[in-house]
């Protein structure tokens, strides 16, 4: 384990510690620092960004992949509902092969607020959000599985974006415009400071416990739930935040083709939105103290399940696949005097410069939907501490559609492999008709691709094991390949492959019962009695010595 | 045209379910001469390595010794279904079982007081009380660490040599892999174990293959064994592996593969062709529907292509398996037995069923629920007392065992139905004496 005092170990580093150089240090491997990193990149800034896990290893990879066409804002923030209006168009422009232009649905149900229901048209005409009333027989013809006791219905621009697509293009966007690096396991654990001037930010990788210092001339903390720990370890005290956990659970079919959202104000259960061929239902929020070791539970589940049964009763039979969660940071009220400004639209960067640094910035708190406007506005000020005076072009730049950056998508694998009909190209994950040639992609050349690459990496930037059998019988059959290709060549990838079944094992368990029980039950006697995980497996490799890899799985929710 | 018709039968004993346990109490009913009516829906038991194990893990650690491990059983876990049955009979159930399905044709090794450390398909080994002859050779190459050539198949998904190989290759250094075409299955398209052994039935694809395997050995220099994965014959494997190793001139062995294998069709289709020869009835494929208890007999409902059919029996045996054969069924609040709603020991909540690590080695407690059965393996009630004296019941249905972690799954399946045919046996012979 490293020393408890972060400061301490890189004040006087050893002298072989491994130093990388760079423009940019961008801290957060989630939708907003691949962001910033593209963001700069189109600017001409080069960078490095670093996860302690993998991209989308926090909210990023844990939510509902909504794109929020701002109803839901409409009645109390008019700026957030057109912000992300606005933001919600620009994506559609620059990346619309990550987005499912579904639509949407407010409906209110039986017990509902009436008058609230009644002011919702004219809240989404003030904030300039497109909406049409329906009857609620007019709802139910365009969605059957709605509830018979919906009393009002409206529709909205809503629509679906596929985080993992749109983060791994940005990471490979900036690459090739500037150079920029992603480093994942890499976590930063300190920094050293002189003179209002961070020198150096101290980095472990989490595979192997190796030491190793990143030299910026800026450093931007996007870390989002996290940011208020990675300030304070830059002696920042202004980001203050609470963290609220959320659950969403997945359905093994699409219930609706819309987005569906409960015409209330936020609870539990509210919003039903499509992915592929699933449906996802969120979602709770508990406050909690703790960011790691967060996983769904069995309460979480059915409370989520109690309030949605009202707008889609079907759900009361449906077969779920999986649980995931997600922390939201929620920015505690704007702190005056400190240089944290506190935006309406409910993200706030920091610039610390009341706090006597003059290469460090926080940007934390927002929405997926928002995210491109939080970076630019995190790249401005970075630019101009640069002295770069360059616009930003996020807007209006496309982002790049590449091999390897294309198998997170719903349905994509099966129309390529029926597209390509080469019967040598096997299928590894059959519920999601993953073939070969997707995994050698992924391990050439995605974002963040090792030598030795784990399943769960593989899994981060593909559909493998996101179908129904959420890994338990592909994990075996991806493994087999790769030992075959040469990429594992040890026990080490037996414990990639157990690594990865706990990993998924955490989001099932919380939906484990009628049908999908028996298909855990048979999972459990092959990964155990067949395989031998269970006893004869080194428990992975460098992964769980060094903590956090194996601790805590948020998500890889949307888009499941 | 159509047919249908009320059919009613009556027999001394019904056996319900076609897993291990379901087959085995056939089988010994058979033996004391009383001719069963078995009634079972398809189920895992295709799914099957082909082991047959006994005791192989207790908290984690392998057990070279079952009998040491079930004598710690009745010292630790007395209420272990394996720990509640005498070491004699457990012997007897295995010997019988074995020997029996060695008669009908497919050959297994005889069970002794030790462990065989058998090959799994990703290059580890467990504990097993007996194995197919067809994988015996795989347990000698291993235990002395002899150079041996693993084959693999172009088009076969899950079963990679090089993987075999790769994660022996510490304690196993002189494993060698290589990968062939299977003779007119090579355009790189999945190919399924299932075909590859019934066309290794004809003996010019043996020759073909053979002819491959020559080839492959001689370029991997010292080979002493050939091992494959198991796809040497659905029907008669012992002739096919036989043969093989005549035109290979090596002793070969099998490797079990993933579900769908080979291993436990060959028992499947074996039971259901050589058990009715030997006098059983049985409704391969069906499913009891309904079970009633009366208080001379138990009355058996299930449809067939021709429609409804009732058996009436003296005593039966409840060989249901656990939730992925449908003999128990977990709700969101709580575990129900599906037929009679029988009791079953469960933990408090559905949040109780499942431990946080996928991998804990104390197992998840939810694999431990289950029926409970007195020590005559009658089905206890809500009051503690047998339901029936006519119901028992066998495997993996029963509570407080945890089979897949302690890789005791044949084990409780044939000592229970051993106990539990001994049991109807006597309650069929008092009502007749
Ligand atoms: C349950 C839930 C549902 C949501 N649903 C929606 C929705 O439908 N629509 C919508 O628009 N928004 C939604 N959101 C909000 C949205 O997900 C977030 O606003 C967004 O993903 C935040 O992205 P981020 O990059 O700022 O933070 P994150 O994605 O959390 O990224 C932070 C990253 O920092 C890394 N990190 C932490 N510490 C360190 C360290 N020391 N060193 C290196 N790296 C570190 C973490 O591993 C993590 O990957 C939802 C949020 C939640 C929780
Ligand atoms: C992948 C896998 C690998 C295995 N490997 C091994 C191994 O290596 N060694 C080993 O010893 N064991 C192994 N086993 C376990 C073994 O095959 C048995 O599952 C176990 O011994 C329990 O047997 P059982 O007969 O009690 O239950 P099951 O095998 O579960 O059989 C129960 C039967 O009851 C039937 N049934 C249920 N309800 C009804 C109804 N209402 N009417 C009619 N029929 C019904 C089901 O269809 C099924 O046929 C393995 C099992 C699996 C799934």
């Amino acid at each position: 384990m490293p020393p408890s005092d972060p400061h301490s170990a890189i004040s006087r580093p050893p002298r072989r510690t491994r130093t990388l150089e760079t423009e940019v240090l961008v801290i957060g491997g989630g939708v907003t620092g691949t962001g910033i990193m593209r963001d700069l990149a189109l600017r001409g800034i080069s960078s490095i960004l670093v996860d302690k896990r993998d991209l989308n290893a926090g909210a990023s990879g844990g939510n509902h992949g909504l794109l929020h066409s701002g109803g839901r804002y409409a009645a109390n923030d008019t700026e957030t509902a057109r912000e992300c209006m606005a933001e919600g168009d620009i994506l559609k422009r620059i990346a619309p092969e990550c987005i499912d232009a579904c639509g949407g649905l407010f409906v209110a149900v039986e017990g509902d607020d009436p008058e609230f229901a009644e002011r919702f048209a004219g809240y989404c005409s003030a904030a300039g959000i497109p909406s049409e009333t329906l009857t609620p027989a007019e709802a139910r013809e365009l969605e059957p599985a709605l509830s018979e006791k919906i009393f009002a219905a409206y529709t909205v621009p809503d629509a679906t974006i596929d985080p993992f697509r749109i983060t791994l293009e940005q990471v490979n966007q900036a690459r090739d415009a500037a150079g920029s690096r992603f480093l994942p396991h890499s976590e930063v654990i300190g920094f050293a400071l002189r003179d209002g001037t961070i020198l150096g930010a101290s980095c472990r990788d989490n595979r192997t416990g190796e030491m190793f210092v990143i030299r910026a001339r800026q450093y931007v903390n996007a870390a989002g739930a996290w940011a208020m720990e990675i300030a304070r370890l830059a002696g920042c005290d202004s980001v203050r935040l609470l963290y609220a956990k959320g659950t969403l659970v997945i359905s093994n079919s699409r219930m609706a083709k819309r987005v569906i959202n409960r015409l209330r104000l936020p609870g539990d259960g509210d919003i039903l939105v499509p992915g592929g061929t699933v449906s996802m239902l969120g979602t709770t929020s508990d406050k909690v103290t703790e960011l790691e070791n967060l996983r769904p539970t069995v309460d979480e589940v059915d409370r989520n399940l109690a309030e949605g049964i009202a707008m889609v009763p079907a759900l009361a039979s449906a077969r779920f696949i999986r649980a995931f969660s997600g922390v939201r940071p929620l920015l505690m009220a704007a702190d005056s005097g400190i240089d944290g400004r506190k935006a309406s639209r409910g993200f706030a960067l920091f610039d610390h410069k009341d706090e006597g640094l003059s290469n460090f910035a926080t940007v934390t708190g927002g929405k997926l939907t928002t995210f491109r406007l939080m970076a630019e506005k995190t790249s401005d000020l970075v630019a101009s501490r640069l002295g770069n005076t360059a616009p930003c072009r996020t807007a209006e730049e496309r982002l790049p559609i590449g091999d390897a950056l294309r198998w997170t998508t719903p349905g994509f694998a099966a129309r390529y492999w029926f597209s390509r009909k080469d019967p040598a190209d096997a299928i590894l994950c059959e519920c999601e008709m993953v073939p070969r040639s997707a995994v050698d992609s992924i391990v050439a050349e995605a974002p963040g691709a090792e030598d030795e690459m784990t399943l769960r990496a593989i899994a981060v930037r593909s559909r493998v094991g996101k179908g129904s059998c959420q890994g338990s019988f592909c994990g075996i059959r991806v493994s087999s390949y790769l030992y075959d290709r040469g990429i594992y060549t040890s026990p080490a990838g037996l414990g990639h492959m157990r690594d990865f079944f706990a990993e998924r094992y955490k989001g099932i368990l919380p939906v484990l019962w009628g049908k999908e029980l028996p298909q855990a039950e048979l999972a459990e006697t092959l990964h155990c009695g067949l395989m031998g995980l269970d006893v004869a497996v080194p428990a992975a490799a460098a992964d769980s010595e060094t903590g956090d890899e194996t601790d805590s799985e948020t998500g890889d929710g949307a888009g499941q | 045209m159509e047919f249908s018709q009320n059919r009613s039968y009556s027999t001394r004993l019904a056996v319900i379910g076609s897993g291990l346990a379901g087959f085995s109490a056939s089988i010994f009913a058979l033996d004391r001469g009383i001719i069963p009516y078995q009634i079972g829906n398809t189920g895992p038991l295709a799914y099957t390595t082909g082991y047959f194990d006994l005791l192989g893990y207790l908290d984690g650690a392998a057990l070279a010794d079952p009998w040491a491990g079930i004598a710690r059983l009745r010292a630790e876990a007395p209420e272990h279904p394996l720990a509640r049955i005498a070491d004699t009979a457990i012997r007897a159930a295995f010997s019988r079982f074995c020997g029996a399905v060695t008669e009908m044709g497919l050959s297994y090794t005889v069970s002794g007081g030790k462990n065989l450390n058998a090959l799994l398909p990703a290059g580890l080994s467990k504990p097993t009380l007996s194995v197919p002859a067809t994988m015996i050779s795989g347990v000698e190459a291993l235990a002395a660490r002899e150079p041996a050539l693993i084959v693999d198949f172009l088009g076969l998904p899950g079963f990679s040599a090089r993987e075999f190989a790769a994660n022996f290759k510490a304690m196993w250094p002189t494993l060698k892999f290589a990968r062939l075409g299977f003779p007119e299955m090579e355009t790189g398209a999945e190919v399924y174990p299932e075909v590859m052994a019934r066309a290794l039935e004809v003996p010019a694809h043996r020759e073909a293959l053979a002819e491959r395997i020559r080839g492959a050995v001689r370029e991997a220099g010292e080979v002493a064994f050939v091992g494959l994965p198991a796809i040497l014959g659905v029907h008669a494997p012992d002739r096919v592996h036989k043969d093989m190793e005549r035109l290979v001139s090596l002793p070969i062995f099998e490797i079990p593969t993933m579900p769908p294998a080979v291993p436990g069709l060959r028992l499947r289709e074996l039971f259901e062709q050589a058990l009715p020869e030997r006098g059983l009835v049985l409704a391969p494929h069906r499913k009891v529907e309904r079970l009633e208890l009366r208080g001379d007999s138990a009355i058996l409902h299930f449809t067939d292509n021709f429609g409804e059919v009732t058996v009436k029996a003296e005593a039966v045996i409840l060989a249901t398996g656990r939730f992925l054969s449908g003999g128990l069924a977990a709700e969101r609040d709580g575990i129900r037995e599906t037929l009679l709603d029988l009791p079953v020991e469960q933990p408090e909540t559905r949040a109780d069923w499942y431990r946080e690590d996928y991998f804990d080695p104390r197992g998840h407690a939810i694999n431990r629920a289950g029926l409970l059965v007195d020590d005559a393996f009658r089905v206890l009630g809500r009051d503690g007392r047998p339901v029936s004296p006519r119901l028992f019941a066998a495997g993996a249905v029963l509570a407080r065992q945890d089979w897949v972690r302690q890789r005791c799954g044949a084990g409780i399946a044939l000592a229970t139905a051993f106990r539990a045919v001994e049991e109807a046996a006597a309650l069929l012979q008092e009502r007749v004496g």
